[in-house]
C-alpha cells in the first residue's frame, strides 16, 4: 500500500522553512493562534472540573473554589479568558480572510494588530469590570 | 512494452499511486465544520464568559441553581458541544502537521479522540445532572 520509501532519482529542492523567513506580525500571530488553540484544548479540563465539582456537591466544589480563589487559580483563569478571547478574535480575522477580504498589506497588518490589542484590552476590561461589579477582590 | 529493468513501478508518477488513497477524502467537511463551529463559538464564548464572571465567587448552592436553569444549561451544552468538536478537529490538524511516523501519529489521533469524547461526556453529564437533579 502506501509506501514512502521510493528512491529519489535526484534530490529535489525543498521549499524554505520557518527559520528562513523574517518573523512578521501576521506570522507570529498565526503561531500564537495555534498555541492558544492548543492551550484551550487542555483548558477544557478546567471547565470540566468546574462543572463536575458543581454537580458532585459542596465538598467537591469547595476544593475547586480553593484552587480558583488562589493566586495560581486566578492567574490560570485570567490566562484562560485572554486565551479564549484572543483565539476568538483570531478566528474572526480568519473568517474575514476566508471571505476574501483584508488581504492588502495595510489591512492584514491592521487586522492582526487589532486582534492582539483587542484581546488584551477586552481581557483587562472584563476583569476590571468584574472586580468593580463585585466590589473588589474577594 | 518490454519490462523495464527495475520493474514497471518507476513509470508510475507519485500522484498516480496516491490518487484515491489519500487521507483527505473527508477533509472538506472538517474544513467547513471548523468554520461553522467557529461562528457558533464567537457567540457561545461570549455567553460562557458572562456565565463564568457571574458565577465564580458564588457559593455552591447558587452555582448549582444557576447552572441548572434551562437557559444557562442549554447555552453551556451548546458551548461544550461546539468547543469540543472544534477542539477535536483542531488538534487532529496539529497532530497531522507535526507527527509524521505512523505509530505515534495513530496513537496521538486516538488519544485526541478519546480525550474529546471523555471531556464531552463528563461535561454533558455534569450539566444534565445539575439540571435534572439527584
Amino acid at each position: 500500500m502506501a509506501e514512502t520509501s521510493t528512491p529519489r532519482l535526484k534530490p529535489r529542492p525543498l521549499s524554505p522553512h520557518l527559520q528562513i523567513y523574517r518573523l512578521t506580525l501576521t506570522m507570529a500571530m498565526s503561531i500564537v493562534h495555534r498555541i492558544t488553540g492548543a492551550a484551550l484544548y487542555f483548558g477544557i479540563l478546567l471547565v470540566a472540573w468546574w462543572l463536575l465539582a458543581a454537580a458532585s456537591g459542596p465538598n467537591a466544589y469547595a476544593v475547586f473554589e480553593s484552587f480558583i480563589g488562589s493566586l495560581i487559580g486566578r492567574l490560570t483563569l485570567f490566562g484562560y479568558t485572554w486565551t479564549l478571547i484572543h483565539h476568538g478574535l483570531g478566528g474572526l480575522r480568519h473568517l474575514i480572510w476566508d471571505m476574501g477580504h483584508g488581504f492588502e498589506e495595510k489591512e492584514r497588518e491592521m487586522l492582526t494588530l487589532a486582534t492582539l490589542i483587542g484581546s488584551i484590552g477586552l481581557t483587562i476590561v472584563l476583569w476590571g469590570g468584574g472586580y468593580l461589579a463585585m466590589g473588589g477582590a474577594r | 512494452m518490454s519490462a523495464p529493468v527495475n520493474g514497471p513501478r518507476q513509470y508510475r508518477t507519485a500522484a498516480r499511486r496516491v490518487r484515491g488513497l489519500g487521507s483527505a477524502r473527508t477533509g472538506t467537511s472538517h474544513f467547513i465544520v471548523q468554520r461553522v463551529t467557529s461562528v457558533a463559538l464567537l457567540v457561545l464564548s461570549c455567553a460562557f464568559i458572562v456565565m463564568v464572571v457571574a458565577l465564580i465567587g458564588r457559593n455552591h448552592a447558587a452555582v448549582v441553581q444557576i447552572l441548572g436553569s434551562p437557559l444557562v444549561a442549554i447555552l453551556m451544552l451548546l458551548f461544550i458541544g461546539a468547543s469540543i468538536y472544534h477542539m477535536w478537529i483542531g488538534m487532529q490538524e496539529i497532530i497531522i502537521d507535526y507527527v509524521h511516523d505512523d505509530a505515534p501519529k495513530f496513537a496521538a489521533l486516538l488519544a485526541n479522540t478519546f480525550f474529546c469524547v471523555l471531556t464531552a461526556v463528563a461535561c454533558t453529564f455534569a450539566i444534565l445532572k445539575l439540571s435534572f437533579g439527584v
